[in-house]
């Protein structure tokens, strides 16, 4: 990471003001207008929008391994992906992720 | 209103709140272990959990600045994250916009997803609340989980630093971000968003400064918007 202090401190300060201002944005400012439907439908799907392009390239080719896409990595994505899907339970997927990644990564290097 | 409704709503407030703890106490833990891995000190990593109190856009923010991502587009995309904070916001409106400024500004600052879903269904349940009542039992249901957001971020940042590379912490930050995209596939249109996420961030990964996953967040909106249009109007959208 090349961020020194000062400019780690401007993001993490512009971060909350802005993630404040969302939340404040329509209860606090904008009163009982109400948002155009076009406008919900689209905030909707910020979350799944943003989160998979992001999560892609670090699954696909991971910086730990210089790159190399990495058998270990791979599984304990594809656990925590299934695991969450079905069970829709944040926690159970991350330790099926967690649990699968160490099993895996002590299993290859036995292997090895 | 009276003080002692209100107060009764603040306490039901708590103990709805409570079950959340299993979610935000290793989550936030989660997060002061990778913030102090990807090599903030202590004080940044609780600046993240104190000013920002929001996960997904915490593990984004630090995701983009290990990537050496330009300020702008750092700050771009944390927010990105918390734009469905909008409509949240929207949605508490008709319940509490008619409180004082003051409890506004403090409610706004408070506003995540658990109590956000907690506060929504109460309100539904109990239309005879009075708005200082809402207001309580909404402030009630952060409670429980604020200070462990914080504290557990400080445990976190504690221990991090003490963990070795052999046990792949870095690979903690994509599977949080796994576990929480997956519940949120929920219908046709959340997949389609998300496959068509990750399909144009691949292919504009060559655009310089990650403008690529703005891209591809800006196209993946668009899909899942228009999906659900379309099946709305063959009637299959509830």
């Amino acid at each position: 990471m090349d961020m020194n202090s000062s400019e780690t401190w401007i993001v993490i300060v512009a971060i909350g003001i802005g993630s404040f201002l969302i939340r404040f944005s329509f209860v606090g400012l904008i009163g009982d207008r109400k948002l155009p439907d076009w406008v919900l439908r689209h905030l909707r799907y910020t979350p799944v929008a943003v989160i998979p392009g992001m999560v892609a390239p670090l699954v696909l080719w991971p910086p730990a391994t210089g790159g190399e896409p990495d058998l270990a990595r791979l599984l304990a994505a594809g656990a925590a992906l299934t695991i969450g899907y079905v069970t829709k339970n944040v926690l159970a997927s991350i330790f099926a992720g967690v649990g699968t990644l160490y099993l895996a990564l002590y299993t290859l290097n036995i292997l090895g | 209103m009276t003080s002692t409704t209100s107060k009764s709503a603040y306490w039901r407030g708590i103990r709805n709140g409570l079950p959340f703890l299993f979610v935000a106490i290793p989550f936030a833990t989660l997060f002061g272990v990778v913030a102090t891995e990807a090599g903030f000190n202590i004080l940044e990593t609780m600046g993240f959990s104190v000013l920002i109190i929001g996960g997904a856009a915490q593990f984004a923010a630090v995701q983009q600045m290990v990537d050496n991502s330009p300020t702008l587009i750092v700050i771009a995309i944390a927010l990105a994250v918390n734009l469905r904070m909008a409509m949240y916001s929207a949605a508490l409106v008709p319940y509490l916009g008619s409180a004082p400024l003051w409890q506004r500004v403090l409610l706004s600052y408070v506003l995540f997803d658990q109590n956000y879903a907690l506060s929504v269904l109460e309100y539904e349940k109990r239309p005879e609340m009075s708005v200082g009542e809402k207001v309580a039992f909404f402030v009630g249901a952060a409670t429980p989980i604020i200070p462990a957001w914080y504290g557990m971020t400080l445990v976190g940042a504690l221990v991090g630093s003490q963990i070795p590379p052999e046990y792949a912490l870095d690979f903690a930050l994509p599977i949080t971000f796994l576990s929480i995209l997956a519940p949120a596939i929920r219908t046709l249109a959340h997949l389609l968003a998300a496959v068509v996420s990750v399909t144009a961030a691949l292919i504009f990964a060559f655009l310089p400064f990650n403008l690529g996953l703005l891209v591809a967040a800006v196209l993946a909106m668009i899909t899942g918007a228009q999906t659900e249009l379309w099946l709305e109007r063959r009637g299959k959208w509830t």
